[in-house]
């Protein structure tokens, strides 16, 4: 018997999947919220989204490197606490376009000294930025010990309220980083990242420089994460030290959900981005459906690992059947 | 070219020495008094205890390898502490029945995540992940708000408390140390603990020799739980309250005292003593920044710092070129 056309589909797409629980979750969301694409409910939603929705792109790569980035939520908050006490909320635009700047170099810092440990010293990935998260979380408690600063509210409404063509922000973000993705993974860069991913020793032996494409993971995570960062102040308008913890294994969860394998070499970029916006929405269902507040974690929780063990339940019906 | 080496277990034992031997000269150490030092190394090493046990069951599902880890740890800990915590209510008779209770409990717990990663393919770090959630809403559910109960005083002497007014070494340093044991018995002495390191090394040869890989992956993260349970046990022995986020503090450093202790990420190798040591370790660098009084962001800096460094003397991968 040849593998059912269920198997095939998913080993090929992988990212089908999570396709259709964003729209399953997206139909359920708009029974209970009937005006979630109203122009503002949408940008409203998007803007929340949008935070882990890019940090989940740099998680992405770096597990499609056969790696992991738990130091992602401590670089937010960083450059969050940077924005915030740099800027200031009287400050003038063009301050906060430089510290914007500022931010992206800080996390590109931040993912290369991970990438350094991980890929040149050979550390391993999770045990790494496990250590680098409590010092990237520990700078920014130090650099503001209590919530507070804050940015231009402007420049937060230019995040907050900006539509252009009738159509949240997020979307044109969220399309030029697939874009890039697009034309990136179809590069020699996307093979490598695939063929390390998958096998490490393989690539290397195959004169893949494993070495380099694993750094590079790394520092594109930490990039990623300081975008998160700035959309996350730009949304909240404020600074606080330990906004960027939650988030990270959110932004795990969220690539999982897109049908990224944790081993690596398997998976996009699309997917996880799906993921993190179903995860979202789960959270706006919830909070609209009116379930009692004591039950509140324990059905958020059961839907994520219902859904993480849906394709696993799906491939074993399928494989009674045949 | 031969490296001198000392293994990780000795090496993180003697650093957790030296560590303490130079913390006497800080400002607020302990300096000349011979008396205030015994005590103070006594009451580090009693509050090892409980990261230590915690630990073991990370230490197996770590050893079991194919990306093994248990996140659930923390919540399991929690619900077992509170749960132990309802039962005894003040009464010594109570107190073997909560035991088997939380040992059940973190077994189920744990059997669960077992069956999640081996029959549903779920990767185990997201596994455990999805499970903490879940268990984090079901602790929420119990709760709520408050709890009502108390220690059986039985429990605070055999676990607070030292052996004898004469000797000073406290009830939960033997408790541990015939832990460790059982512990090594377990894993070197019975043919559980050769399949665990066979799986490991390798799944498919280990299959090959005829393990029962399934079972045992089932047996390990159900054991890992029970364990877990166990320590919840223990906690709420010594601390004699209940918090909701009573157990996640041991979360990432039972992985970290995994790690420093010597035991590769990877799975296949490693040990409990070096578990053991390494719990020493962390609870004497954290002990030590609160001596200090280092404010909250400086003692994460130091915490990250020195696990970085820990890990990079012998944490290190293989390399690439064989």
């Amino acid at each position: 018997m040849k593998r059912s056309r269920w198997d095939a589909l998913t080993a090929r797409q992988p990212a089908l999947f999570a396709l259709i629980l964003l729209v399953l979750s997206a139909v359920i969301n708009f029974i209970v919220q009937p005006n979630m694409f109203a122009r503002e409910t949408l940008n409203s939603n998007m803007r929340v989204f949008l935070p882990i929705i890019l940090m989940a792109i740099g998680q992405a790569i770096v597990i499609l490197g056969g790696g992991i980035d738990i130091s992602v939520g401590g670089i937010v908050s960083i450059v969050n606490t940077v924005l915030a006490t740099r800027v200031g909320l009287e400050g003038s635009p063009d301050e906060m376009w430089k510290y914007i700047f500022v931010s992206l170099l800080i996390g590109l810092l931040a993912g290369a000294i991970n990438g350094f440990f991980i890929a040149y010293l050979r550390l391993q990935p999770i045990i790494t930025t496990y250590a680098t998260s409590f010092l990237y979380a520990g700078l920014a408690l130090f650099i503001l010990p209590n919530p507070g600063g804050g940015i231009p509210a402007s420049i937060a409404a230019l995040y907050r309220d900006s539509t252009p063509l009738n159509l949240p922000l997020a979307f044109y973000v969220i399309a030029v980083f697939l874009l890039i993705w697009l034309y990136t993974s179809s590069m020699r860069y996307g093979r490598f990242l695939f063929a390390v991913g998958g096998k490490a020793e393989a690539a290397y032996e195959t004169a893949v420089p494993v070495t380099m494409v694993q750094f590079s993971t790394y520092v594109i995570s930490g990039l990623m994460a300081a975008f998160s960062g700035i959309a996350i102040t730009m949304l909240s308008g404020s600074g606080n030290g330990e906004i960027g913890g939650p988030m990270t294994l959110n932004s795990i969860t969220a690539v999982v959900i897109g049908g990224n394998a944790m081993s690596g070499g398997v998976g996009g970029v699309a997917g996880p981005v799906m993921g993190a916006i179903t995860l979202g929405i789960i959270q706006n269902i919830i909070s609209f459906a009116n379930i009692d507040t004591w039950w509140e974690t324990l059905v958020k929780a059961t839907i994520i690992v219902v859904a993480l063990a849906a394709p696993g339940i799906i491939s074993i019906f399928r494989r009674r059947r045949s | 070219m031969k490296r001198i080496s000392i293994s990780p277990p000795v090496a993180a034992l003697i650093l957790a020495i030296v560590l303490f031997l130079l913390s006497g000269l800080l400002p607020n150490g302990y300096g000349s008094d011979l008396e205030v030092a015994k005590a103070q190394a006594t009451n580090i090493l009693r509050l090892a205890v409980f990261l230590g046990v915690i630990a073991a069951g990370q230490t197996l599902v770590i050893i079991s390898g194919s990306e093994g880890i248990d996140l659930s740890t923390g919540s399991v800990v929690t619900l077992t502490a509170i749960l132990t915590y309802v039962i005894v209510n003040g009464a010594d008779e109570k107190v073997l029945l909560a035991l088997l209770v939380s040992l059940a409990v973190g077994a189920l717990i744990g059997f669960l995540n077992g069956v999640g990663i081996t029959y549903l393919k779920v990767s185990p770090f997201v596994m455990t992940l999805g499970m903490a959630g879940v268990v984090t809403g079901a602790i929420i559910l119990i709760n709520h708000g408050n709890v009502s109960g108390k220690v059986a005083p039985i429990m605070t002497r055999l676990i607070a408390r030292p052996l004898s007014p004469s000797l000073q070494i406290p009830n939960a340093v033997i408790i541990w140390i015939l832990f460790g044991i059982l512990m090594w018995l377990l894993l070197e002495r019975t043919s559980f603990g050769k399949n665990l390191f066979a799986l490991g090394v390798n799944r498919v040869t280990a299959r090959l020799s005829g393990v029962d890989v399934t079972g045992m992956n089932l047996a390990t993260y159900a054991l890992a739980g029970a364990l877990s349970g166990f320590g919840g046990f223990l906690v709420v022995g010594n601390t004699g309250v209940v918090f909701i986020n009573l157990g996640q503090p041991f979360l990432f450093p039972s992985i970290a005292a995994v790690a420093v202790g010597g035991t590769l990420l990877s799975g296949g190798k490693g040990s409990y003593w070096g578990t053991m040591a390494g719990a020493i370790v962390l609870t004497l660098i954290t002990s030590l920044l609160t001596t200090m009084q280092m404010p909250d962001s400086v003692r994460r800096m130091v915490l990250g710092g020195t696990l970085l460094i820990l890990i990079s003397i012998y944490g290190r991968q293989r390399a690439l070129r064989q």
